[in-house]
């Protein structure tokens, strides 16, 4: 027992974030995952308390700890200076370092984060980019975005952006030595190396699923696990 | 409400904000949803307030979305913060505001660790040096945007074309204001008043002539959720909060929402067009929606800045019935026009949420 936990430990967030739990389930009653998940912050406290490997390793290959929404309103309620939030953190970076993340329905659904925010980051420098943001796959956007979609370049002008071009201002296009200054520290940083893991596991589970999965978005193993919900993850369920 | 208790609370909870001379950094959510608050963010603060304010061309994202999707390492999340340091160190400013929520919360969650671990921040100064050749000093003050402007609140109240007061009636607007989660719940000595009674936007809605409501879901998040949001699978998540705050404030009949958050306004806005066509609720009275407006749009409204300047023709929810209630001047012919003044179409109606006035 504990050689996983110790493992854990070595991240600071763990020092920060786990004091000692008493259970008293203050950052359940308050968590909005819990409040549609069937899902308990208290739970992800106390397994970790209990140093039990085994179950340490079984919530790294669950959809538990991929159900919290990082609001962190645990952190403000929790009486005794735990972070159950700030835990949950911890345990997908290691779910992900170690290939536990492609396990689960919830899990899988990495990649599609990193071929999306991840990979802008570096091609941008934005987290977010308007051209990326299809109202076909955005509905909840409503009519106004299409419109604005639709009409970028003017509306961006309109309400005074300087939108894609040089100089300070509103989605100002980011110039190449700025970007490259963050792609360097990616790969100084581990950012590099952890977007590579997901897409190296992400495409072992995609042929175990007999699953297609290329460079692009536009494939199998993409559309299912963006899109798929098996409707196993409820309070009732 | 009887606030008698809860202001002696939020006096222990008063940070400090720079006065002048700060190093302006911008959010990514805002600049796609919201450019216009930025871009008056900036005018009244050069305009208005006449104070330095600088922008950096070559600052970045911080990576903090990816950081809270957690694609992104803290290890990668701290040296970007670092980068952000850095450009505001060799650009000669102390004082660092920044647009975005998500990234006020990193910021702080690195300094606080650093605080705590002196050898991470070594290490990171390392990262960053041999990444970039940078170096940095720490900001002596670190503020939100919105604590900037709730700092310079009576000023912009002293300034006012319009109060927040019913013109019909003669009695205050209520607004229900809601703050972005990672502005005070992580450390909560870093919001203007805390976590559980902040007054960073009550204090704007207050000086500016409105009445704040306070309503059971208050302080609950509007449900970004990150990856619940991010991930289309996951998106039931984040309406469901929503759904709860509104199902929870409506009963308030609130005349707008106010919120400090990049992300907030956007999902109050959007969810209320999403449940409208999914469910047919709207929460506003006659099909009409609750308008949802960031800080520097509510105070841009006050000064009497042009609605379309602002940029409240990109929200969904229209805002038209608040502007008439303050007895604002605007030009509905103009909503939807190009910069010089030419048509480029109009989005279509919704199904159910009221969207034109003449519908």
């Amino acid at each position: 027992m504990g050689k996983l936990y110790d493992k854990l430990a070595e991240d600071i967030r763990m020092e920060e974030g786990l004091k000692a739990c008493l259970h008293c389930g203050t950052c359940t009653a308050i968590c909005p995952a819990a409040s549609f998940f069937n899902y308990q912050p208290r739970q992800i406290a106390e397994i970790l308390q209990s140093r039990d490997d085994d179950r340490i390793e079984a919530l790294l290959k669950s959809d538990t700890i991929w159900y919290c929404g990082e609001c962190m309103s645990c952190v403000t309620r929790c009486p005794r200076g735990n972070a159950p939030g700030l835990l949950i953190t911890v345990l997908r970076s290691a779910s992900q370092e170690m290939g536990y993340f492609i396990e689960s329905e919830k899990g899988r659904q990495q990649l599609a984060v990193k071929r999306t925010v991840g990979e802008w980051i570096l091609k941008y420098g934005y987290c977010l980019f308007p051209s990326e943001i299809q109202p076909s796959a955005h509905p909840e956007q409503g009519p106004v975005w299409e419109w604005e979609f639709a009409h970028i370049e003017a509306v961006m002008e309109r309400l005074g952006a300087n939108y894609q071009r040089s100089g300070p201002g509103i989605l100002r296009k980011i110039p190449e030595e700025d970007l490259e200054e963050v792609r360097r520290i990616f790969e100084v940083t581990g950012g590099a190396d952890r977007f590579r893991k997901i897409e190296e596991y992400s495409k072992v589970k995609a042929a175990e699923m007999g699953l297609t999965l290329d460079e692009g978005n536009d494939n199998e193993y993409m559309q299912h696990i963006s899109t798929y919900n098996s409707h196993r993850h409820g309070r009732e369920s | 409400m009887n606030t008698g208790g809860k202001k002696i609370i939020w006096n222990e909870y008063q940070k400090t904000i720079a006065d002048d001379r700060y190093f302006y950094v911008r959010s990514c959510v805002r600049q796609n949803f919201f450019p216009g608050s930025e871009k008056t963010f900036l005018r009244i603060l050069r305009e208005e307030l006449i104070r330095d304010i600088y922008e950096n061309p070559s600052h970045t994202t911080c990576s903090g979305i990816g950081y809270h999707a957690d694609v992104v390492p803290f290890e990668t999340a701290m040296t970007m913060v670092a980068r952000q340091f850095a450009l505001m160190t060799a650009s000669g400013y102390k004082n660092f505001t920044t647009s975005c929520i998500t990234s006020f919360g990193l910021y702080t969650e690195v300094l606080e660790t650093w605080r705590h671990s002196p050898e991470t921040e070594e290490r990171v100064r390392g990262n960053l040096f041999k990444a970039t050749g940078r170096s940095f000093v720490i900001p002596e003050n670190l503020s939100h945007a919105s604590d900037v402007i709730y700092r310079f609140r009576e000023e912009i109240a002293a300034k006012a074309v319009y109060r927040l007061i019913n013109r019909k009636t003669g009695l205050p607007l209520r607004g229900v204001e809601h703050i972005g989660c990672h502005y005070a719940k992580m450390f909560p000595s870093k919001g203007v008043g805390g976590a559980e009674y902040p007054f960073v936007l009550t204090g704007m809605i207050e000086s500016w002539g409105g009445e704040v409501v306070d309503y059971p879901e208050r302080r609950h998040c509007c449900g970004f959720g990150f990856r619940q949001y991010l991930v289309r699978a996951n998106r039931g998540y984040s309406l469901s909060c929503s759904k709860k705050k509104f199902e929870s404030m409506a009963p308030y009949n609130p005349d707008f929402i106010l919120t400090n958050c990049p992300g907030c306004p956007m999902f109050l806005d959007r969810w209320q067009y999403a449940l409208s066509e999914m469910e047919g609720i709207t929460y506003g009275g006659n099909g009409m929606g609750i308008p949802v407006l960031t800080y520097e749009e509510l105070a841009g409204l006050v000064l009497g800045y042009d609605p379309w300047d602002l940029g409240l023709q990109v929200h969904q929810v229209p805002v038209e019935p608040l502007l008439d209630k303050i007895g604002i001047a605007y030009d509905p012919g103009k909503k939807f026009l190009t910069r010089d003044g030419l048509p480029m179409g109009k989005p279509a109606a919704p199904s159910h949420l009221k969207f034109y006035p003449d519908e």
